[in-house]
């Protein structure tokens, strides 16, 4: 009997360690999303602005505007930009990220992949370790870049694909990523990064300023859209990294509310056992004073 | 006039000025008090903020663009540390 509850009193030990990990670290993810949410907030009105402005110098110039950064070509060769985390314990996060970027190989670059021309660009170190090892191929440069998460690291990056694109390393970038909708769901996005989507003209009737460009407009763009890049990369780093604090912080709820549970069970079963040893005991008790009573 | 300096990390100045000096890639030029709408890229450099006529303020600048409108200059750069 005793042994019995020796066990039971073990497990909840064991559960309430559990829970002490569960807890501290679901508030650190709480602490750091409230960072990487305010990383977010900041870097909105440079992206914003930056979107304006392009918008005002299409806006004012007739005919499309040929950039080589937007030169669509028959896609041979393309590179993925697959965006996971560092660390683990975030509940379905990383392997969410890398199964949308298995399906996106499988159904939008079957040709290419058959080919052996789809590069996978791991960014962070979950899916690093995933792609090394099921022998996709491999561009292990930028996997820890989350290790310092700042505008000139990823400018670095956001370069290296562009360079990749304007040479014909690669015809088609595309990223995938977690966006940041809030801190219990995250929504698994693909992106296309390269060629640059065709900037349509939308506000026509709007009252335009009459711009003065310095320097005319076609050198304008095509120095605003490696900027623009830049900031979509920033972008999504920035929502990936606030999108697996929030999935941690879920996770870590979720498992302390199991956690909670568990003892509480543990507990009753606890309890149970020790009034079943008290009675057991008592029995022996009250019938060896009977059994000397005679 | 008004003048805002946004990069990618943070809103670096906000406020009232004077005037602006800026390293255009062309050169250096000036904007002042209800200049016409004008869209520059700049290039690497230094940027004096005239807070009034007789103060000002450097800044060094990376690459980056420029946009007045309706006597508001937003600077738009992607790295910049007060000197």
């Amino acid at each position: 009997m005793s042994g019995q509850l020796k066990e039971v009193r073990n497990r909840i030990k064991s559960t309430q360690s559990n829970l002490q990990i569960t807890k501290a670290m679901k508030m650190v993810s709480a602490a750091k999303l409230r960072r990487a949410q305010d990383a977010i907030l900041l870097m909105r009105p440079y992206a914003l602005k930056l979107q304006e402005m392009l918008q005002n110098i299409v806006s004012s110039s007739e005919g499309s505007i040929e950039l080589k950064l937007a030169a669509q070509r028959p896609v041979e060769k393309v590179l993925i930009v697959v965006i996971t985390s560092d660390r683990g314990l975030c509940g379905a996060y990383n392997s969410n990220l890398i199964k949308l970027a298995k399906q996106v190989i499988r159904e939008k670059y079957e040709e290419q992949f058959a080919k052996g021309h789809v590069e996978i660009l791991p960014i962070g170190k979950k899916g690093y370790e995933h792609f090394s090892k099921t022998g996709y191929k491999l561009n292990d440069t930028f996997w820890h870049l989350f290790a310092h998460l700042d505008f000139d690291h990823v400018k670095q990056a956001a370069a290296f694909a562009m360079e990749g694109f304007i040479n014909g390393t690669y015809d088609a970038v595309d990223i995938i990523y977690s966006e940041f909708k809030n801190a219990a769901t995250q929504r698994f996005v693909t992106e296309q990064f390269l060629p640059v989507a065709r900037v349509e003209n939308t506000d026509s009737k709007a009252a335009r300023a009459d711009f003065i460009f310095e320097p005319e407009k076609n050198t304008l763009i095509a120095e605003l859209m490696p900027k623009i890049l830049n900031t979509q990369l920033y972008k999504a780093m920035l929502d990936a990294n606030a999108s697996e604090h929030g999935a941690r912080m879920t996770a870590m709820d979720k498992a302390t509310e199991n956690a909670n549970e568990l003892l509480r069970s543990y507990k009753i079963s606890y309890n149970r056992a020790r009034q079943a040893a008290i009675t057991t005991e008592l029995t022996e008790i009250v019938s060896g004073a009977a059994a000397l009573e005679g | 006039m008004l003048l805002e300096v946004l990069t990618p990390e943070k809103k670096l100045y906000s406020g009232e000025v004077y005037g602006v000096q800026l390293p255009g890639i062309d050169g250096l030029f000036e904007v002042l008090d209800k200049h016409a709408p004008l869209i520059a890229a700049l290039g690497k450099g230094r940027m004096k903020v005239l807070k009034d006529k007789t103060n000002s303020e450097f800044y060094n600048i990376e690459g980056g663009f420029v946009e007045v409108l309706r006597n508001k200059a937003t600077v738009l750069v992607e790295g910049a540390s007060a000197l």
